[in-house]
């Protein structure tokens, strides 16, 4: 009885079939290992195609002779139940593993034995591997852009500035949960645009425009404070106030003067550039385009027929023309529609164009929320004396969106990935840098190195903001 | 005599082609219970639909409270504010907690402050017996608690008017009990009440007229213990004889 069973393990025998099993497998992994690592082959001796295969014989027979089913040792069930349930899986398990353990090597000496990151200049790379030197050289380029070098640290403060006020929310008390929305939604935007607009570009425009509005925005958020019984009073006064001091107290129109002399030094957009420039360009498209496709949804459903196919319309223009032609459109068709004296910069252009583009997906994605939602949800809503706005923003859209965070997510990070077609109107984010840097004729050869790294980068970023959906996500599930 | 709270004239609806309500003609006194019955597709909800304007008529009056209902929005939203209405699959906002259900439209419709909001919805769950639950996610009710907390819901707009579109179809029978419990004392509170309903053991215990209604007719209306004791037509009484 046992001899016929020697093939077929068992719990009777448990041990002698572990053992061997054991055994076998570990050999044909050491087999494969040494002989991708080290280059040794220990079966030399045999003819060539055998040699070749036997590992895997062996690994097979091996991974045979320990599928016992629930022997009671833990970590053999584990194995058994996980990737050695039949003999088709052991097969594909035994490859998997092979593959890997024959890549490691070439990528290990390619990203780090054979690679150099030291010296500063082409004659350092000497090994066959990478050659992370042109990273390091290049860095400040792949992260600026063309910006003038003594004056990134405006790049560095303003991203530090807004990274910190955009973290206001984690560390906001119960008492200013309310009005956390209204400062994301508009005040963080604007304080963005204003760090982005004075701090980043400079000039002297600098003063011109930032006292009354820093002024205004520093008043408003004043006013949330003040108690509701003095509110208007407030509201009125401190303008006013504000206006007559700087008019004949302070002598305004000297001050604009005075400032002009010591403002930043304007640095134009083209030459903004690099990861600095992806995510001012992501971060505004974000913004506008969400607003913009939420209401271009809610078009889509309405009663009125203008609205509608206005809507409609829209929808399936800037969905039916490839991104690239939008943004070429954008620098050379648009222009020549606008008033002569007017000019709107480069990188508003391409911002709005691609914000527009991107509503256009978003719309649609809110729509299939809105789908969703049972049609009772309306009707409870307008039983109870909701109007259509009030319907939709405290009944309605809280649902569907919370539905299509996945999809929203989806079509941001397409958004942020997207980014690297500005090249076409001449502006240079990471992957533009990445192009220019590549064709210097002193770095010749090294675009694998850029790739590689631009890869990373994006995968950080898309892969931050996938997680950060994926939170809100659970955060805002109240189902069972 | 006041006039009647509600009151059709000649009302016609159609889907489409199809005619789902004929001439209906039905007044209804404040203080009164109906109960509407019949068989399913015979236009009973609809009925109770039009009467807040959830579904339009196309010939005839509906007139609420002294407002005939029109296409004017702004009269329609001050009707709907004063006739409650619960569903047959309670229609809670799941993204809210029970409390917030209660206080959503009493605060935005009503402009009622929140203190105010929050103390006469824990008295309205308390009237239905689930004020223990106020913080917790409708998912997380049975279905009798949540169309109880419906049923608060909807009271605390502070209704003349109640309409039920099959309160308890959608229910355990178990749970049907607690629901028709809380809907007898609000009866017995001297609300206006018009319920689509199959109960006919509730119609028996509250309703002050019963409609028996097929393919959108009014076939019967007679007060409640005329109806099952004496009913006219032969339909009425084949309906009858299958449901008690």
């Amino acid at each position: 009885m046992n001899k016929i069973n020697l093939l077929t393990p068992d719990k009777s025998n448990l041990y002698n079939f572990l053992y061997i099993g054991i055994l076998l497998f570990f050999f044909s992994v050491l087999d494969v290992t040494l002989n991708s690592f080290f280059n040794i082959n220990l079966t030399s001796f045999l003819p060539d195609a055998l040699s070749f295969f036997l590992p895997l014989i062996l690994g097979f027979i091996g991974l045979h002779f320990i599928r016992i089913e629930y022997s009671g040792i833990k970590y053999l069930d584990l194995i058994n139940k996980n990737i050695n349930t039949n003999n088709f899986n052991a097969l594909l398990s035994l490859l998997i593993i092979f593959i890997f353990i024959k890549l490691l090597p070439p990528a290990l000496s390619w990203f780090i034995i054979d690679a150099n990151i030291s010296g500063d200049s082409r004659d350092s790379c000497t090994g066959t591997g990478a050659c992370w030197t042109y990273i390091k050289v290049w860095f400040n380029r792949f992260m600026y852009g063309m910006y003038p070098n003594a004056e990134q640290w405006r790049i560095n403060l303003s991203f530090i500035s807004l990274a910190f006020l955009g973290s206001v929310g984690f560390f906001a008390t119960e008492k200013y949960k309310k009005y956390l929305t209204l400062y994301y939604v508009v005040i963080y935007p604007i304080i963005a645009f204003l760090f982005i607009f004075f701090f980043i570009s400079g000039g002297p425009i600098f003063f011109d425009f930032s006292y009354g509005i820093i002024a205004a925005v520093i008043s408003i958020i004043i006013g949330f404070f003040i108690p509701s019984k003095f509110k208007m009073y407030y509201f009125i006064i401190v303008p006013l106030t504000v206006y007559i001091l700087l008019k004949y107290v302070l002598f305004y129109e000297e001050l604009i003067e005075l400032g002009k002399l010591e403002a930043l030094e304007w640095v134009e957009t083209g030459a903004w550039g690099g990861l600095s420039l992806t995510f001012i360009v992501s971060f505004f498209c974000l913004i506008f385009c969400f607003p913009v496709g939420l209401f271009l949804s809610l078009g889509r459903r309405s009663d009125f027929p203008i609205i509608k196919y206005i809507s409609i319309g829209f929808i399936e223009f800037w969905r039916g023309v490839p991104l690239i032609t939008v943004l070429f459109m954008s620098s050379v068709m648009f222009p020549m529609f606008l008033p002569e004296d007017m000019f709107i910069d480069k990188l508003v252009r391409v911002i709005i164009a691609i914000s527009l583009f991107e509503a256009a997906y978003v719309a649609e994605v809110i729509r299939g929320g809105l789908q969703a939602l049972p049609r009772g949800q309306y009707d409870a809503a307008k039983s109870l004396g909701m109007g259509y706005w009030k319907m939709y923003i405290f009944v309605i859209l809280p649902q569907a969106l919370k539905l299509v965070i996945p999809g929203i997510a989806n079509t941001f990070l397409a958004l942020v990935k997207d980014t690297p077609l500005i090249f076409v109107v001449g502006l240079m984010e990471l992957a533009g840098m990445l192009g220019l840097a590549k064709t210097n004729p002193k770095w010749l050869g090294y675009a694998m190195e850029g790739y590689v790294f631009a890869s990373v980068v994006f995968f950080i970023i898309c892969y931050a903001m996938s997680k950060y959906s994926y939170n809100l996500e659970q955060k805002y599930k109240t189902e069972r | 005599m006041a006039d009647p709270i509600i009151q059709i004239k000649d009302m016609n609806k159609w889907f489409g082609d199809f005619q789902v309500l004929k001439d209906i003609n039905l007044d209804v006194e404040a203080n009164k219970k109906i109960v509407v019955c019949g068989p399913s597709g015979s236009g009973k909800s609809t009925l109770i639909r039009c009467i807040n304007r959830l579904e339009e008529h196309q010939k005839g009056s509906i007139i609420v409270d002294g407002t005939e209902l029109s296409e004017e929005t702004k009269n329609i939203e001050q009707i709907r504010a004063e006739v409650g209405m619960v569903f047959q699959q309670f229609n809670l906002f799941p993204h809210l907690s029970i409390l917030d259900n209660c206080t959503l439209a009493p605060i935005w419709v009503k402009k009622m402050p929140k203190k105010e909001a929050e103390e006469l919805a824990l008295n309205q769950l308390k009237q239905v017996q689930i004020d223990d639950q106020a913080n917790k996610y409708p998912g997380q009710l049975s279905g009798g608690q949540q169309q109880r907390c419906a049923i608060a819901r909807a009271l605390c707009m502070e209704p003349k008017i109640m309409l039920f579109d099959e309160p308890t179809s959608a229910l355990d029978p178990e749970m049907i009990k607690e629901v028709l419990d809380a809907m007898v004392n609000l009866a017995k509170a001297g609300m206006t009440m018009i319920v689509v309903t199959h109960e006919m053991g509730f119609a028996k215990e509250v309703a002050d007229e019963v409609i028996f209604m097929d393919e959108g007719m009014i076939i019967e209306k007679a007060n409640t213990t005329e109806f099952f004791a004496n009913p006219k037509s032969d339909r009425t009484k084949l309906f009858l004889s299958q449901i008690l």
